[in-house]
């Protein structure tokens, strides 16, 4: 059986123009990298960079029954976002399994936007109109728009500038709608990079010139390569990564995206109730490395000669410069401090467990010191 | 850019540059490119001994691991320790400061295998098609 082309986002033709590395991504063909990930990575931490992230799936949910619709699906209380409020929230299956990890944002009483992994694009769509009841529409706005992630500290700022006053004044995990060009800027104080910054979404014939707004406005385009290292320095998960139907909430630490007491039920509820009773077998725990070498996904972590898990995510930190990693651990191993080593091709690299995340962004005066100490 | 004409190049993206009974092993641009920004380079101590198209150590990018294979057989007379702390010259200059280990040919011969930089570029651009 032959693949099926690859699908290519509105912004495909600026990836072109600019010489990117192109390489296929969950059924896309998206920039890996244009003019390097370090640099690009950099450019996020002490600037700003934006991405194309089109290929993840896009879904209005609208109606009276919106809302509620959309709590039954959701770990997390959507129902009782505010409209202009935002919130990480994961699909879980009867077994409390997850099924996606995603973003729901309320934009009005009635309106509602999700935000779906590339990969589970397909099967949220699904997901979401097998569950919605009657009141509550799904509109599919995968092909129809764009989407780029613009973070790092000066991200903000600059889009306040280039775009439009009011992105400089939304709160953390906020979102609103506002005029652009032709028609509808969304924007949300979101993104995956563990830097401060915005998430856009234009129609997809606007994607283009938003683009090309932000390049004006020096802003450095980033491909999936520094997207990656970004979000593994953050202790980000990434669905098909760490995260797959054989692992809860619970076991990723992220119980702040999983609401059980607000007395609606969801799919997934019961057995969730049961983890957060019991508490989960296994706990994603960070990995640095003190030796050089690199772990990467699916390299063994062992404890005393016994392998205990996996290396789930891993790669080089550019920030740190030293391998890190994230793995599932029992419990009792995934403290703080534990001393394990991962068997990197036939050698063992001595790595510890250290607090999540792997980096948090300066607060603004310590990172105004860090630059004007640079020479 | 053709590939420098004084050396000789495997397909495994090495090239060997040969001075008296001694050669000079790097990976060569292209190599680099395809591996993007290069953190850590893992080879062999000196006096250890290589053989012709096997793997005399490790180089990692960001993205990825690849084995380097020795482009002739011999012993590991010296290493670029300054790899050690700047791994990124195999990016900046694969030809010159970039390069990896100096072996001491122990058969001469074996550089018959050896692409030159025409059979060399040939084979990359017909690589790149593929």
């Amino acid at each position: 059986m032959s693949e099926p082309p690859l699908l290519h986002t509105p912004l495909y033709g600026e990836h072109v123009r600019l010489g990117a590395r192109l390489v296929p991504f969950a059924g896309w063909e998206m920039p890996l990298q244009y003019r390097g990930i370090i640099e690009e990575h950099h450019a996020v931490r002490r600037a700003v960079g934006m991405f194309d992230v089109s290929h993840m799936g896009r879904f209005e949910v609208r109606g009276p029954e919106a809302a509620h619709g959309l709590r039954y699906i959701c770990t997390y209380a959507v129902h009782r976002l505010a409209p202009g409020q935002g919130h990480y929230s994961f699909l879980c299956n009867q077994a409390g399994g997850i099924l996606d990890d995603i973003y729901v944002f309320r934009l009005a009483q009635e309106r509602f936007l999700v935000v779906a992994n590339a990969a589970n694009a397909a099967r949220v769509r699904q997901w979401l109109e097998a569950h919605l009841p009657r009141g509550a529409e799904l509109v599919d706005r995968h092909r129809s728009t764009a989407m780029l992630a613009v973070q790092g500290p000066r991200a903000v700022a600059t889009c306040a500038r280039a775009l439009a006053p009011a992105l400089g004044s939304l709160p953390r995990r906020g979102c609103l709608e506002t005029a652009w060009g032709e028609g509808v800027l969304f924007a949300s104080r979101t993104g995956y990079t563990g830097e401060d910054g915005l998430e856009l979404v234009v129609a997809a014939e606007g994607g283009p010139a938003l683009w090309r707004r932000l390049l004006e406005a020096a802003v450095t385009p980033c491909g999936l390569g520094a997207r990656d290292t970004l979000r593994l320095e953050a202790a980000l998960p990434l669905y098909g990564q760490d995260i797959d139907e054989g692992v809860d909430p619970f076991q990723l630490g992220l119980a702040f995206a999983v609401s059980l007491d607000d007395g609606a039920d969801f799919i997934g509820r019961q057995a969730l109730l049961r983890v957060r009773e019991e508490g989960p077998r296994r706990l994603l725990a960070c990995l640095k490395a003190s030796g050089r070498g690199i772990m990467r996904a699916g390299y063994p972590i062992y404890r005393e000669g016994e392998e205990v898990g996996r290396v789930t995510s891993g790669g080089y930190s550019p920030t740190l410069g030293v391998s890190i990693g994230m793995g599932f651990l029992p419990p009792p191993l995934a403290q703080v401090g534990t001393a394990l080593t991962v068997g990197v091709r036939g050698q063992l690299l001595p790595v510890q467990v250290v607090p999540r995340p792997f980096y948090r962004p300066p607060r603004p005066a310590q990172r105004e010191e860090a630059a004007s100490a640079q020479p | 850019m053709p590939s420098p004409s004084d050396r000789r190049y495997t397909k495994e993206h090495e090239w060997l540059r040969l001075e008296d009974s001694t050669g000079t092993v790097g990976i060569t641009d292209y190599a680099q490119d395809q591996l993007g920004d290069i953190v850590y380079v893992k080879l062999p101590p000196v006096g250890t001994a290589v053989r012709q198209m096997e793997p005399f150590g490790e180089i990692e990018s960001v993205k990825a691991v690849s084995d380097l294979y020795s482009p002739v057989s011999g012993e590991v007379v010296e290493v670029n320790a300054e790899l050690e702390e700047r791994p990124e010259l195999v990016n900046l200059d694969p030809y010159g400061q970039g390069w990896l280990i100096r072996v001491r040919l122990s058969d001469p011969a074996e550089l018959e295998r050896l692409l030159t930089a025409e059979e060399y570029d040939a084979y990359v651009a017909q690589e790149m098609q593929a």
